[in-house]
């Protein structure tokens, strides 16, 4: 039987194994301690040096992205997510988190406890939350499982988000064969909290008292975290106690109790309790200062009797938080959490030398340096080999002229149009509460990104998230720039300007030179594009190990760095809608038409041509397009704005017709591929409406970037060169409905 | 008029109404505490949306229990208006001071989106100054708002010109596919037989910020504080 004293015998190198831990950091730890660490202790190591809490294998390159800004209050690295000064005395804390393993798994909690956790770690830091999105990828449609999961997944986003009552405002959806074992589940939070109010992750002061407070602490997630830095494979079902449970209502309690607290100065840090528990945040919040802790796990409250002392310290129960309070202070504490009738128990005191002593009746069952134990400090640090794969090769040979040119172009659109990746994502976003906080300005006039309302100032906020994995797979460096590119974009469009970012690192296996290619590769082309929009990298998450064993041959997910971008709109008036607002506005493209169909949905999905290079991108074209973009937004000579994404020109145009039911009448260009031009997915290209009487000025101020005057809002119908591709209304209808037809009616 | 708004543990859209009432319309509003047994003197007791004590239970279940409760029981019965919106409809549904309840969506999933509704008669203040004609845009975000009552309270309250609201479409009429979540008749809003107590599942505070492009809401306001005529 497994009891507190045998874990304080000497613990083997095959124990440590076991527990993921390498041979050479086995003889770290030993050397660390000056003797061979016990049970306790190696699990304590094995969760902080796990890939998941110490970024071992991608912090090298993680450091050389863009981390400084004109606006950054809190850079990365340095709290539990990136602060940025919005102006009037605000602050924004924004960030985004995987959670694909668990969601693989158990695909309600995972995604739930996915939500939970991101928001904790922007209230955390004394904000809050404003704003939620997400960025969801799933297997093939058509597959049981693929259903079963995006439907545990929506209801535990929805179940979990919903009763903590933070709207929705932005999300993508892809399905891919390459993600049918290993979805990826990203959720994004963003809050707002009075410029210097904000709380650390620290702890110091010799004697101040450190309380948990929250829930109880049970045995679910123990080892969550070195779960998730492993692949998913066919015995992964025997890590479900690996997976936690949510409590959005709990969660809701400690975002209020949590956010008094900012208000009475009597404490001196907090951390909340995600991957590796109080073992986390007690070394995280230590290893800072150099200051310690001595920890009674006999006082930590607890769902069940005789839970061990690994197990205390390695739960990964949600909604819990450490609270480091200034001595004499805690009365006041306590009475916070009382008023919520939340759990606050002290169970230790800061100490002095830098030490984490744990302590279970009476017995001292782990002693370890805190500063060891994190990033940052003792934590191993690996360069990893990287090889260009073959494909990338292949990718170039392809040329336009080997696809032939479809005789009907309607059949293309209407394929388009109900196809997954294109098609509505209302059945999803229906189940979000997308309008809690009277703050959503997008509800009522469709933005490409989620613009949300900073009450009692001139100012909104602008978010979204975007990666096309498709084309990051295809070239990583130039597919992720693209992605940044396109938030960046998504914001300019919907009337703000770019400010920071946010990402969230999806890789296959980093010790795959392959796989580690693709991920120096997307740090590259990130970098170069962070750079470029002047939006510092605030933060985020990495996860690797995103593939699964199929028939014995590893297959990695799309290299998927989602990034997450925030945008500042300094006046409310510049909202722009995507959505063309009346009959006789002229439409027109801005920017160049290429003969480009690499990498487009079109060519992926219609013609099954899987192997072709990232779309054209040239990174100060797509500067110089938003530039200009947020000129003629600023002197109100467009009435709206959408960019062309996936499916090209042609679902750009249909995607601003919907919202108000207005069809129109446009040409193409002889000089380019019908096809290509109206579903190629060539970047930096951005469909504008402008009202007949401002043509002149916006032709001058266009002209800079090039633009095409395509036609007119017209009719309820979509009339491209004199030929309908139908109406509006009817394509609608089964745009909305074509995501239920695949999840639930054609079951 | 001086308004009070409940906060019950989960309640999420108590700032919402404050901030309707308070910044946007002007008036005091005192924030109540579900622990609290006093209302501090208001003349009007709103019962937020969102999910008291999580709604794991039955909706609602739990916070008809709050110390605060029995206070607007008492409130009620001397003829104080009271109204729930959402989580504070499926609230008073359990304390009984409206007649029916709420049960699960026919779809059995959370539905967040703009509908469209219409007052029934204008025989309460929430409804006063509504044409029976206007379409009102107001959007919902429930998982439990069927409305349902067995078939004599039901007569019994349309006979009594109790139906506040009725979903319907964009063009007014009361169909099967305007109804978002199986409720009997469409009814999106009942009051009590004293006409003092409403509730109503869609959100009005939602559509009353010009800010946002909807105003609607706004009007079930101007209609309770007597600000329009119908």
């Amino acid at each position: 039987m497994e009891t507190t004293e045998n874990h304080l015998a000497e613990a083997s190198l095959e124990t440590a194994m076991e527990l993921g831990l390498l041979k050479e950091e086995f003889e770290l730890i030993i050397e660390i301690l000056g003797r061979t660490p016990n049970f306790t202790e190696v699990s304590i190591y094995s969760v902080m040096w796990s890939e998941h809490c110490s970024y071992k294998n991608s912090i090298k390159w993680l450091k050389t992205l863009p981390k400084e800004g004109p606006h950054m209050l809190a850079e990365a690295g340095e709290e539990n997510a990136g602060l940025v000064d919005i102006g009037d005395g605000l602050a924004c804390a924004f960030k985004i988190e995987s959670h694909n393993h668990p969601s693989a798994l158990e695909p309600y909690q995972g995604a739930a406890t996915g939500v939970g956790g991101i928001n904790r770690d922007i209230f955390t830091m004394g904000a809050r939350p404003i704003a939620q999105l997400n960025s969801l990828r799933f297997g093939n449609i058509e597959l049981d499982r693929t259903k079963w999961l995006v439907k545990g997944v929506v209801k535990g986003i929805g179940d979990y988000g919903n009763s903590f009552g933070i709207p929705v405002v932005g999300g993508e959806l892809f399905f891919d064969e390459c993600y049918n074992t290993n979805p990826l589940v990203n959720a994004m939070s963003a809050g707002i909290m009075k410029t210097g109010g904000m709380i650390s992750a620290t702890s110091y002061g010799l004697g101040n008292p450190v309380f948990i407070v929250g829930s109880s602490t049970g045995k679910d997630g123990i080892h969550g975290a070195a779960f998730a830095s492993k692949d998913i494979h066919e015995d992964s079902m025997e890590d479900l106690p690996a997976v936690q449970v949510g409590d959005p209502f709990q969660e809701k309690l400690l975002l209020e109790a949590s956010l008094e607290l900012t208000e009475i100065d009597a404490i001196i840090g907090m951390q909340d309790m995600g991957a590796a528990g109080i073992t986390c945040s007690t070394s995280e919040m230590s290893g800072k200062e150099g200051f310690g802790m001595i920890i009674d796990l006999d006082k930590v409250p607890c769902r069940q009797e005789g839970m061990l002392p690994f197990e205390i310290l390695l739960s990964e129960s949600q909604e819990r938080m450490l609270v480091v309070v200034k001595k004499g202070r805690e009365a006041e504490v306590e009475a916070i959490f009382d008023k919520w009738d939340l759990n606050c128990k002290q169970i230790g005191e800061v100490t002095e030398g830098g030490r984490l002593e744990y302590f279970a009746k009476g017995i001292k069952v782990a002693n370890v340096p805190a500063e060891s134990l994190i990033l940052g400090g003792g934590a191993p640090v690996y360069e990893r080999e990287y090889k260009e794969p073959a494909y990338y090769q292949e990718n170039k040979k392809f040329s336009i002229d080997s696809v032939e040119e479809p005789k009907d172009l309607r059949a293309v659109a209407k394929f388009l149009w109900t196809h997954p990746n294109i098609a509505s994502k209302k059945w999803v976003m229906e189940q979000y509460d997308s309008m809690v906080g009277t703050i959503n300005m997008s509800t009522n006039r469709p933005t490409d990104a989620g613009v949300v309302n900073i009450k009692g100032t001139d100012k909104a906020l602008v978010f979204t998230v975007d990666c096309n994995a498709r084309y990051v797979h295809a070239d990583p460096e130039k597919g992720c720039a693209i992605a940044v590119a396109e938030a960046a974009r998504n914001i300019v469009c919907s009337g703000g300007e770019p400010s920071a970012i946010t990402n969230c690192l999806n890789f296959g296996n980093p010790y795959n030179p392959e796989v580690y290619w693709q991920f120096v590769g997307a740090i590259k082309g990130m970098s170069a594009a962070c750079l470029k929009f002047k939006t510092p990298v605030t933060g985020g998450n990495v996860s690797f190990y995103n593939q699964s064993a199929q028939s014995g041959v590893d297959v990695p997910v799309f290299p998927t760095p989602t990034i997450g971008m925030m945008g500042i709109m300094p006046s409310k008036k510049n909202i722009t809608t995507l959505a063309f607002q009346a009959e006789g506005d002229l439409i027109y493209l801005l920017g160049g038409a290429k003969n480009d169909i690499n990498s487009s949905e079109y060519l992926y999905a219609y013609h099954k041509e899987k192997n072709s290079p990232a779309p054209y991108f040239d990174l100060d074209t797509e500067y110089e397009l938003q530039d200009t973009l947020k000129s003629l937004i600023k002197k109100g000579l467009t009435v709206s704005a959408h960019d062309c994404a996936d499916g090209g020109l042609f679902m750009t145009l249909m995607e601003s017709a919907m919202p108000n039911n207005l069809g129109f009448e446009v040409s193409t260009d002889a000089n380019f591929r019908k096809d290509a031009y109206l579903f190629g997915e060539a970047q930096s290209r951005v469909v504008v409406s402008v009202k007949a009487e401002n043509k002149e000025k916006f032709e001058t101020l266009a002209k800079e970037v090039g633009f095409t005057n395509l036609g007119s809002v017209k009719g309820k119908a979509m009339r491209i060169d004199g030929e309908s591709f139908g109406t509006v209304a009817a394509a609608k209808d089964e745009f909305d409905s074509a995501l239920e037809n695949y999840l639930i009616k054609n079951n | 008029m001086k308004f009070g708004v409940i906060t019950f543990p989960g309640s999420n859209c108590d700032q919402d109404m404050i901030y309707v009432l308070e910044s946007t319309m002007g008036y005091k509003v005192e924030r109540l505490w579900h622990k609290e047994a006093d209302l501090k003197g208001v003349d009007f007791v709103i019962l937020p949306g969102g999910f008291s004590f999580g709604d794991y239970l039955r909706s609602g279940a739990i916070a008809n229990y709050s110390p605060i409760m029995n206070e607007v029981q008492k409130h009620a019965a001397k003829g104080g208006y009271v109204m729930g919106i959402c989580n504070g409809f499926q609230i008073l549904c359990e304390s009984k001071l409206l007649p029916g309840t709420l049960l699960h969506n026919n779809n059995q999933k959370f539905t967040c989106k703009n509908v469209f509704l219409k007052a029934d008669n204008n025989s309460s203040i929430v409804n006063q100054g509504i044409s029976t004609d206007d379409i009102l845009k107001i959007p919902i975000a429930h998982a439990e708002g069927r409305y349902f009552a067995p078939e004599d309270t039901l007569s019994k309250i349309v006979h009594n010109d109790q139906v506040s609201y009725r979903y319907c479409d964009v063009d007014g009429n009361i169909t099967d596919e305007s109804n978002p979540n199986g409720s009997l008749e469409n009814i999106a809003g009942v009051c009590n037989e004293g006409r003092n107590v409403f509730g109503i599942m869609p959100h009005p505070e939602r559509a009353a910020d010009l800010t946002l492009g909807n105003t609607d809401g706004l009007k079930i306001f101007e209609s309770m504080l007597g600000l329009v005529g119908a």
